[in-house]
């Protein structure tokens, strides 16, 4: 059985498996984190520790896609509300009775060394098995200084890093802001300044969008409204991109815990096979509850029965080697689109798509070989359309017709006249019609023999004096 | 003026109240995000009037719902009565690729419905603004969904028209033969309204019956559209088929929308299996008939009816004598009748009788439903518009007639379809009458 404890991540804090909860409303307070572990979760970042803040109301708006509720989740809330004593004495019951829980101090504080001293001295002895430095907020806090303030600047989080170890008895995690033009200056700086540990991605800056009918953006506060920071499943490509970029880089990589619109255990191993060690969600727990921890633990256990990992380090990082610079692609890599006409329904979303937005290579038509020489000519959708239009349709009102259409089937489960066709010689391999196609698995994009071998960029352009050849023009 | 309407009812509507409830706006949301917007979509595709199914519906979840109607409206006037009306299951539903992924297909009805009735509830016209006039007059005749089609589509265009209805309200069969708990006579007049609103002109009680009446509509108009429909229901032909007690089946449905028939008690019969016999049979019940028979002279497997109609029968209480048929009804006691019946058997391709098979069922009302006759005696005294099977000869892309200025469409035209298949009809023959007028006067 596959065992997915986290033993000594950052140098050593262990957990009963890779799920954290984020620093967040989720980690408010000592009697949510209890709960939590009881419901699963592994460890927990506790809400941002320093100073308490006054709030607003209202704090959060979400972008919803296509009736689904939070593809995107938005906040302006500050840090932790309440004293640190209140904080801190919740934390040390939560760990007297979760002994083998991870319990992380979320720590911002003003810029001086005492105060980060003091705040670490503290947090240690309530008993956190690890420090996080919010260097990542990026509303509200910043304007006092403070969160992705000191995230944007490298000399500072180099520098706050640096007071930090030189109290800390416990590892150290810098929490990285997105909102900077390369997230792995920053991440260099914390690993320069001694932290034991990363996490990204913080939230990333965002306005949700505008009430139509006020004219205000959301959140909406007493008619105005602020930048926020989003999170949820919207931002995780951004931070999968981010992770991939610090943990290829030798000056930045460190242990990293993965954030960035984790909600299930296929967003998990993904941010694990990019060089994750341990993973923090938020979002998904705002929206559903600790409850969801269960199937990430389960599903990631039975992804690795089927993959044949026995712990979460067997495949850690495993992607990693995969992302390369563009200039290393093998430029004579060829696929083709393959339409399954036995699962195809009909919706003819491939051909739309390839004739509006990519190559005009997918047709309704079943003509086969070039016609009017070199280049097959096929009327353009909007021809389609004016046909099918223009055609007279009847309301079959007898059995005898309703019968009479139901045989007119032909041999696949959607009418033939329905089930595009790919010019093979055209298809550029663009995977927009398998990515548009709603069946699974009906559009392959299958390999097809080039006849050159392998070549990248970076090779076809070395020595780029010399005269191209044939074959590559 | 506005059109005139029916008094509201109560117990009507409660007795017939509706069999598919409308959507409430955030389920309709919902499940217009369900749609696929499938090119060139086979919803659109197998509506007779083609519908841009994907368009509205996409309307509808992005919240254009002005821009849903008229999107509806643009391609079918009648879109509310048909999201109400339309045995969907064989047309746009029938169609829809979910069929073949995860079965259940978009409600398209219940989404048109929903943008219809707001558009209705909205107020607005069809015509904001009056298009520029164009010198065509057309009267069309009978003021069922063939003719209102026609009129509405050669409106918007800015033809004048003229409707000519028989009888005091418009709507034809869509406010007089559909069952009420599918589409409200009410509603359909509410359609009609927006038509009229156009700037079509309706005259009432304007029965054309002779060459005489012909010959002035000749004169008045530059083409003229036969919406007429069909005939009225044919008799039973066995003796004793027009007694008091003998209640044809649109006659049932018309005196029951129209509050003249409010109650129905004891037994009734049902002569036929087709769409108009299962509405009426389902009426009959629930006006209190406490045993509803549905006498047919075939089979189960051999009924017109579409499977969810006869499936809503059964559900309805309404029962079923199969490879029956009527020979005489006569008077009973207390004013009761008798029908004689006798079972039948298929021979070759001809029904006969079985000696001996014959049995009589007491009863209150006997109600033929066996379709309507062809409605030819005015049409035979046009010139060159030719009849074949009681149906008007026309070319089925403009629905133009032997005589150049005639053009048909709707039930006197297809035998009795659909009333979806009556606008396309209707349409179609508007389309093409403003073409032929641009090319006389270019």
């Amino acid at each position: 059985m596959p065992d997915i404890r986290v033993r000594g991540f950052a140098g050593g804090i262990s957990s009963p498996n890779p799920f954290w909860l984020a620093s967040a409303p989720p980690t408010n307070c000592g009697e949510q984190i209890m709960r939590a572990f009881d419901a699963g979760w592994g460890g927990a970042v506790w809400k941002t520790i320093g100073e308490p803040v006054t709030n607003v109301s209202s704090r959060y708006s979400a972008t919803d896609w296509n009736g689904q509720r939070i593809m995107g989740f938005n906040n302006i809330e500050l840090i932790s509300d309440r004293s640190v004593e209140i904080n801190l004495s919740e934390m040390a019951e939560v760990k007297k009775r979760y002994p083998h829980h991870a319990v992380i101090a979320s720590l911002m504080v003003a810029t001086t060394r005492e105060a980060w001293h003091e705040i670490v001295t503290r947090s240690e002895d309530a008993g956190a098995d690890g420090l996080e430095l919010n260097f990542g907020c990026p509303h509200g806090m910043s304007e006092r200084g403070m969160g992705s303030a000191v995230g944007q600047v490298p000399e500072y989080a180099e520098m706050i890093t640096a007071w930090v170890k030189e109290k800390a008895r416990t590892p150290v995690i810098v929490k990285l802001t997105p909102n900077i033009t390369d997230i792995r200056s920053v991440a260099r700086a914390a690993k320069r300044g001694g932290a034991d540990g990363l996490s990204a991605i913080n939230t990333i800056n965002s306005i949700t969008g505008i009430d139509l009918d006020t004219l205000i953006p959301s959140p909406n506060v007493d008619g105005k409204s602020s930048h926020g920071g989003y999170c949820g499943p919207a931002v995780k490509p951004i931070a999968l991109n981010m992770v991939q970029q610090v943990m290829s880089d030798a000056s930045s990589a460190l242990p990293l815990s993965g954030i960035g619109g984790i909600a299930n255990w296929r967003d998990a191993a993904e941010f694990i096979l990019l060089g994750c060690g341990t993973v923090q969600a938020c979002t998904a727990v705002m929206h559903y509850g600790y409850r969801i921890v269960e199937d990430m633990a389960e599903g990631l256990d039975n992804w690795m029965r089927s993959k044949g990992f026995n712990n979460i380090e067997d495949f850690r990082g495993l992607s990693l080697p995969r992302v390369t610079e563009w200039k290393h692609l093998n430029l004579n890599y060829k696929i083709v689109a393959h339409i399954d006409e036995q699962k195809c329904i009909g919706c003819d979303l491939c051909h739309i798509a390839c004739w509006d937005g990519a190559h005009q290579c997918i047709h309704l038509d079943r003509v086969s070989g070039p016609i009017d020489g070199h280049v097959e000519l096929h009327s353009i959708p909007a021809e389609q359309e004016a046909r099918s239009r223009e055609s007279i349709a009847d309301t079959p009102v007898t059995r005898k017709e309703r019968t009479a259409i139901a045989a007119s089937q032909g041999p696949y489960p959607t009418p033939l006249a329905r089930i595009p066709r790919v010019d093979e010689t055209e298809c550029v391999g663009c995977n927009l019609c398998s990515l548009v196609c709603p069946v699974d698995d009906c559009i392959t994009m299958v390999r097809v023999d080039s006849g050159v071998p392998p070549e990248t960029w970076e090779e076809r352009t070395r020595g780029a004096a010399c005269a191209p050849q044939p074959n590559q023009l | 003026m506005s059109t005139a309407t029916l008094p509201d009812d109560p117990q009507l509507r409660e007795r017939f109240n509706e069999l598919k409830p409308p959507l409430s706006p955030q389920a309709a949301v919902v499940e217009s995000n369900r749609c696929l917007n499938c090119f060139d979509a086979p919803c659109t595709a197998a509506c007779p009037t083609h519908i841009d199914v994907p368009g509205f519906i996409k309307r509808i979840a992005s919240g254009n719902l002005r821009g849903s109607a008229l999107r509806i409206l643009e391609a079918n006037i009648l879109g509310g009565s048909c999201s109400r009306v339309c045995p969907v299951e064989v047309l746009c539903e029938g169609a829809c690729v979910m069929h073949r992924y995860n079965r259940e297909p978009i409600h398209i009805a219940l989404l048109q419905r929903h943008a219809i009735d707001d558009f209705h509830a909205s107020g607005e016209d069809m015509l904001p603004v009056p298009p520029a006039p164009l010198n065509l007059r057309v009267a069309c005749i009978g003021g069922g969904p063939a003719s209102l089609a026609c009129a509405a589509e050669l409106r918007r265009h800015g033809a004048s028209v003229t409707i000519m209805e028989r009888r005091a309200l418009p709507g034809g069969l869509n406010t007089f033969g559909v069952a009420e708990y599918k589409l409200r006579a009410a509603d359909s007049l509410r359609e009609v309204e927006l038509i009229r609103r156009m700037g079509v002109e309706f005259r009432f009680g304007a029965a054309i019956d002779s060459a005489a009446d012909l010959e002035a509509i000749d004169a008045e108009f530059d083409m003229v559209f036969l919406g007429v429909g069909l005939g009225a229901m044919q008799r039973l032909g066995v003796p004793g088929d027009d007694q008091e007690g003998v209640l044809n089946a649109l006659e049932l449905i018309a005196a029951y929308k129209t509050g003249h028939i409010r109650e129905i008690s004891g037994t009734v019969v049902v002569v036929g299996a087709g769409n108009t016999a299962i509405d009426a049979a389902n009426a009959a019940r629930r006006l209190g008939a406490e045993d509803v028979f549905m006498l047919y002279r075939r089979g189960e497997n051999d009924i017109s009816a579409f499977d969810f109609e006869y499936e809503h029968a059964r559900q309805e209480g309404v029962q079923f004598l199969w490879w029956r048929q009527p020979t005489a009804i006569q008077k009973g006691e207390s004013g009761r009748l008798v029908l004689n019946t006798v079972q039948t058997q298929q021979v070759g391709e001809t029904l006969v009788p079985i000696p001996d098979t014959e049995f009589i069922i007491d009863c209150d009302l006997v109600v033929p439903a066996i379709g309507q006759s062809p409605l030819t005696q005015l049409v035979q005294q046009m010139q060159n518009v030719a009849v074949r099977d009681g149906r008007i000869v026309v070319d089925r892309a403009t629905g133009q007639t032997g005589n150049p200025r005639y053009y048909a469409g709707g039930d006197c035209v297809n035998g009795g379809r659909e009333v979806v298949d009556a606008v396309a009809d209707g349409k179609r023959a508007a389309i093409a009458m403003l073409k032929s007028a641009e090319a006389i006067h270019a």
